[in-house]
């Protein structure tokens, strides 16, 4: 028999990996010739995406910028290809729509205020202070674009202020359901009698004013992001509360929230659009003209939350009910320990859910070109039928393409960066 | 069990922490708890043992009300459990629970696990929480891990603080659900070492557990249920040596026969 028995005196020291065991050979070994069949594929890949790009540089890339109209682009002899001058022409257009030239600075100001407005947000490094500029920023975006008095968006500002108020002076004098409940309908008073009248009376005294533009003059990419924006903004919340309340233990509350998450996931949104700019008009009291934008923006928000509301159920469905117990345990009401524990983890589950939500919104915006708005789909299809650019097609899609690559990609890199951020276990 | 064990000293007082009276729960028409009566001393240390299915996890759940009972009565400190929330709420933030899971919160800091009842039920400052976060986490000997996320320790660490944040709130009744059947053995030990000391200083504890050694060594008395009833109770002496039920014999033998 032979003897098996061993004891090591010394460990052994570490030596190199073998070449191409490591860096870019290894790269290219493993990913893209590690077998006949897989070097095969990646030989036809590449000469395949060589001639594709070859072809759409060859296309793209012509002295066409400068052009007035697709009879220039064909009459030029050195243009065989993409006819860019629509482009440049129609800049304006598809950015602002009709909005008028003399005020395009109040979109753009209010487009780079968004961008101050949406970082605290998105990133906790900013001063937690800087939210609050966010909560104003509706109402100063809203008097930036439509114009008229800046005491209007103040006085629906100041019906919050109210409503505040009064939660905070009753709320400890007489709990926090009459607090509640007077704050609202005191809001409610004043924005239906009060509101209108006061900013009236102010602004006579004090005009601060700016020229008034219609939501008809509002399209282009401008319109897209106002309707993209305020429904992202608005449907996250409701769509939280719908998960909530479809989870919830009161019988009313859930099967209010069901019915109305089945039924707007069982109607497509065009017919939603359509509803909201013919049919509303005919249930509406006679004489109440209730902006169409304002009707699009609540219908896209109304949309997006019930889709919103089964991503989030979903996240809630992948918690162990041990969190639940734990929080219970710890003796956090439901509020609480839906605040701080269960809905921070189950949003961060939902996170790549809700954002393709978000994208798939965004992109659901070009709808409204069907219901007559100027959005940049709505504007091309105009566009197209100038007799300068009659027939032109690529070149528009492409750039209105990438505008919303931008807007998309961004979204998607920021989930992305999310998620790694909110990454806590090893 | 060869090394001689050395008794935790106790100190049970007459005065009532829990009572419960005729007690039943049914899951569906399934009957899991069945006339249960029971009667707990403040600093009594109860173990309560018995085959799986037999409604032992249950029973301690019903306390904190994260079980509902249909029938019976059970009053803790005092109040008793209704459907009434403020009471639910009163009653679980003096009683603390250690679950077999551990069930921290794994976006949260191991501070932040700690503090966050306290803040937010108690209304405690932030900085006092964290001081109370930082002695408890030093009392269950882990205050260097404070800023780790719970994903980043070790399964006996995570228990640990667990019963850590049940602490935090300062309970007079901490409940423990097989607080070490989700571990393993090197580090059931430290776990149940915590407990011994928490024992010491004569907290009342109801545990739900298969560990005999610790309820030999910390438990004043001993529960064995079966089927949805309390088969026997008695001192843990008498009940390991001199078993007086049949099922209760069977059980032993089958735990501690191998």
């Amino acid at each position: 028999m032979t003897d098996h028995s061993f004891v090591r005196t010394e460990m052994l020291p570490e030596q190199p990996a073998p070449l191409g065991e490591t860096g870019i050979l290894l790269w290219l070994k493993t990913n893209m010739f590690s077998g006949i069949a897989n070097s095969i594929a990646s030989v036809v890949t590449i000469v395949i995406i060589y001639i594709l790009a070859k072809e759409i540089i060859l296309w793209g890339y012509q002295p066409s910028w400068g052009l007035g109209s697709v009879r220039a682009c064909f009459d030029d002899p050195n243009v065989t290809g993409a006819c860019w001058g629509v482009i440049p022409e129609r800049f304006n257009q598809l950015m602002y729509g009709f909005y008028p030239k003399d005020e395009q600075w109040r979109i753009n100001l209010s487009f780079f205020l968004m961008v101050a407005a949406i970082a605290p947000v998105l990133f906790n490094k900013i001063p937690r202070k800087a939210i609050y500029f966010s909560l104003l920023y509706p109402f100063i975006a809203f008097w930036l674009i439509w114009g008229d008095s800046i005491w209007g968006p103040i006085a629906a500002l100041a019906g919050f202020a109210i409503a505040y108020g009064a939660i905070r002076v009753l709320n400890p004098v007489a709990g926090a359901i009459v607090g509640i409940t007077t704050g609202v309908l005191l809001a409610l008073v004043w924005w239906l009698f009060a509101a209108v009248p006061a900013s009236v009376i102010v602004n006579g005294v004090i005009p601060i004013e700016l020229e008034v533009v219609q939501s008809r003059n509002i399209g282009g990419l401008t319109l897209s992001v106002i309707i993209g924006i305020s429904g992202i903004a608005l449907s996250f919340p409701i769509g939280v509360i719908l998960a909530l309340g479809r989870q919830s233990d009161m019988f009313i509350v859930k099967v209010l929230c069901v019915g109305f998450i089945e039924f707007i996931r069982g109607v497509p949104l065009i017919t939603l659009l359509f509803v909201a700019s013919i049919l509303l008009n005919y249930f509406l009291p006679p004489g109440t003209s209730f902006d169409l934008l304002l009707r699009v923006v609540i219908v896209v928000t109304l949309f997006s939350a019930a889709y919103l509301a089964e991503v989030v159920r979903g996240g809630l469905a992948a918690l162990p009910t041990g969190q639940y117990e734990a929080a219970d345990a710890l003796g956090l009401d439901y509020w609480k320990s839906m605040r701080l524990i269960i809905m921070p983890q189950a949003l961060k589950i939902s996170i790549p859910g809700i954002v393709s939500n978000f994208i798939g919104l965004f992109k659901d915006t070009t709808l409204v070109s069907i219901i007559g708005l100027l959005d940049p789909v709505g504007l091309i299809n105009a566009i197209r039928g100038t007799a300068e650019w009659k027939g032109i097609l690529w070149e528009l899609y492409i750039f209105l393409a990438l505008m919303f690559w931008i807007f998309t990609f961004a979204m998607s890199r920021y989930s992305m960066y999310l998620e790694r951020k909110l990454k806590t276990g090893h | 069990m060869s090394e001689a064990i050395k008794k935790v000293a106790m100190e049970v007082s007459d005065e009532v922490a829990i009572q419960i009276t005729d007690m039943n729960k049914w899951y569906g028409d399934f009957h899991v708890l069945k006339d249960i009566n029971i009667t707990v001393n403040r600093g009594e240390r109860i173990v309560v043992c018995g085959p799986s299915g037999s409604g032992k996890s249950t029973l301690i759940r019903c306390i904190n009300r994260l079980e509902v009972h249909q029938r019976g009565k059970i009053v803790v400190d005092g109040t008793e459990l209704t459907s009434d929330l403020k009471n639910i709420d009163k009653i679980r933030s003096e009683v603390g629970m250690c679950f077999q899971h551990f069930n921290l919160f794994p976006h949260l800091t191991i501070l932040e696990n700690c503090t966050l009842a306290p803040i937010w039920v108690r209304k405690t400052p932030k900085k006092e929480a964290e001081e109370i976060a930082m002695h408890f986490l030093e009392k269950v000997k882990i205050p260097e891990q404070a800023l780790k996320y719970p994903g980043q320790l070790s399964g006996g660490q995570q228990q640990r603080v667990a019963i850590a944040r049940s602490l935090c709130m300062k309970p007079r009744i901490m409940l423990f659900d097989e607080p070490t059947s989700a571990l393993d053995p090197e580090m059931i030990a430290e776990v149940l070492d915590t407990m011994v000391e928490l024992a010491e200083e004569g907290m009342t504890m109801i545990v739900v557990t298969h560990e005999m050694g610790f309820a030999r060594k910390v438990a004043n008395r001993v529960i064995f249920m079966d089927q949805g009833q309390i088969v026997e109770q008695n001192e843990p002496e008498e009940f390991f040596n001199n078993p007086k039920s049949e099922r209760t014999q069977l059980f032993l033998s089958q735990i501690l026969g191998h």
